[in-house]
């Protein structure tokens, strides 16, 4: 079964955020397509929102405690024997405790688990760098093999599950935003790994999004548009396997950008700039996001102004840019 | 050297693994975490018949498959891809957890090494292991006594793995694990709910004279002349 976006799943799902979504619905969805599916957690169960999975399938569910290596190497075990698993705890420790875990296990190992990082990006507010997430994409995208999802919004983290299962392959799935975020499709359509999405279309400026920011870029895009500037806005939901052909489609536009709740280093502007640099020609990409350096702790609207990662700091920078 | 004897005795009978039943859900499984402890390996399974001499002669040749730390490969029945310490017995805590849902009654034995019993994610597994009442489980621990830059106990002291073990809930026992009977008897110790650690108290290089308990022989290549001495030793000849 698939997940079905349409004006109410739309709602529900903003309601949920990504992870609740990803846990509380689409997985789900998953289970009729791919079976019985093992989730293991690192005490992360009930802020991620598994209570839906654990109630229903409690043999199923394995808390680790909160000990994130051991998290990848059990998960490693249950794949090893053949069965669908998803691993999940905060984007952080998944990513950066458990690097070599996952560079073992999913990286050389092969083995397919599907690794869910909650709290990406600057979900974790006032817990402070510590928790900040601006670093896991980078260091994801070093592992060879592994396929590396974010979703844009609520609808597509439940999408990402279902796709990320099916694929029998090992995946990272990085959830970003809170609860109660934007619904950027309101309607049912194709979402297919490795392959980005136009959401609006524009003929100057093609801005490259990634994870919640994305409805920013949006925004951003709509008020360059009353001021004369056509930007289209791409979707891009999967970093690794990047969609070379979709951005090698912008190549005549005069600006190319990136924007991502993550370093601007490594990320998403990191490997559109990687590609770019292997061309004859392209345009100049103007990277927006975390410039390279620790946060000064705030609430979530607050980090997204002071990484200028908000609407209006995304067009200024543009216009800027284009200047 | 130092795990020969326990792999004998391992292979000799004690694991449900042949190569009739490699494919089998139910087979036992053995993990070897220690994966700089391949070349044992690899003999013991080229004895058993899983292996041939044709492929463990092409040990750390350019592009072989057999090198320093095992590489899985199940048709060969290796299950893991050892070499990053501790690694395995993570693995191997889980394989036993999802082997003990699907209600199978095979036995899941890794192999883990003293030194690597420095490592954290040793005991974050070992903690699992209990908490989950992997009854299915069992870890040795090759006690040799030595680590890349010498003697154990002067580097990072663990007094009594024994008593580690038994402390995070595992039955445990402390044998020579050089003599078969004390392998074959700590074995066949199981509990109902609890997992097995069996401290092996070892020799490196045991049974070559010129090697045994000698750190410079942690990784070394024989000429002919101290392959053919270690021979006679092995052999009874020396």
């Amino acid at each position: 079964m698939a997940v079905v976006v349409n004006e109410a799943s739309s709602r529900t799902y903003s309601r949920l955020g990504q992870a609740g979504s990803l846990f509380g619905m689409g997985l789900f969805d998953a289970i009729e397509a791919v079976g019985n599916t093992f989730l293991l957690t690192a005490d992360m169960g009930k802020p991620a929102g598994m209570s839906r999975f654990k109630t229903k399938f409690p043999e199923h569910f394995v808390n680790v405690g909160i000990a994130e290596q051991n998290l990848i190497g059990m998960a490693a075990g249950f794949a090893s024997e053949g069965h669908p698993v998803v691993a999940s705890a905060q984007a952080a420790f998944i990513s950066m405790r458990s690097f070599e875990q996952v560079r073992q296990y999913l990286g050389y190992m092969k083995l397919p688990i599907v690794t869910v990082g909650v709290s990406a990006g600057f979900g974790l507010t006032f817990f402070g760098n510590t928790h900040y997430s601006i670093e896991d994409m980078a260091v994801m995208r070093t592992i060879p093999g592994i396929t590396i999802l974010s979703p844009s919004d609520a609808g597509q983290a439940a999408k990402a599950i279902v796709a990320a299962l099916k694929s029998k392959s090992p995946v990272y799935i990085r959830c970003t935003g809170g609860l109660s975020i934007p619904s950027i499709y309101k309607s049912d359509y194709v979402y297919e790994i490795g392959k980005a999405i136009e959401i609006k279309p524009g003929t100057r400026v093609a801005i490259f999004a990634t994870g919640a920011v994305t409805t920013n870029a949006l925004e951003a895009a709509g008020a360059l548009e009353k001021k004369g500037i056509s930007a289209a806005v791409i979707d891009v939901h999967t970093i690794k396997p990047l969609d070379t052909a979709c951005i090698d489609r912008y190549a005549g536009h005069k600006l190319l950008v990136s924007v991502e709740e993550h370093s601007v280093v490594g990320g998403l502007g990191g490997a559109i700039s990687e590609h770019l640099a292997g061309l004859d020609a392209h345009p100049r990409l103007l990277r927006l996001g975390v410039k390279d350096h620790f946060l000064t702790v705030g609430d979530y609207s607050y980090l997204i102004q002071q990484s200028r990662l908000d609407a209006v700091s995304i067009a200024e920078d543009i216009l800027s840019g284009l200047s | 050297m130092s795990i020969v004897d326990i792999l004998s005795v391992l292979y000799g009978g004690v694991l449900n693994v042949s190569k009739e039943n490699l494919s089998s859900p139910e087979r036992d499984r053995f993990i070897l975490s220690k994966g700089h402890a391949a070349v044992a390996l690899y003999a013991v399974l080229e004895q058993e018949g899983f292996l041939t001499r044709e492929e463990t002669n092409t040990f750390e040749r350019n592009g072989s498959s057999y090198y320093a730390h095992a590489h899985r490969n199940l048709f060969r029945g290796i299950e893991f891809s050892g070499g990053s310490l501790s690694l395995g017995l993570s693995f191997g805590v889980g394989v036993a957890l999802s082997c003990k849902k699907a209600g199978m009654n095979n036995r899941i034995v890794v192999l883990v090494g003293d030194g690597e019993c420095d490592e954290g994610l040793v005991w974050e597994s070992a903690m699992a292991a209990a908490n989950f009442s992997l009854a299915n489980l069992t870890v040795i621990v090759d006690c040799n006594g030595m680590q890349s830059d010498g003697v154990k106990s002067e580097i990072m002291n663990h007094f009594s793995l024994a008593d580690k073990f038994r402390a995070f809930g595992f039955e445990a026992a402390e044998i020579d694990g050089h003599q078969y009977e004390a392998i074959e008897g700590a074995l066949r110790l199981r509990h109902e709910s609890r997992p097995v650690a069996i401290v092996a108290n070892t020799k490196k290089g045991k049974g070559i004279r010129f090697m045994e308990g000698n750190p410079d022989w942690h990784h070394g290549i024989l000429t002919q002349n101290l392959f053919d001495t270690a021979m006679a030793d092995l052999e009874g000849r020396g």
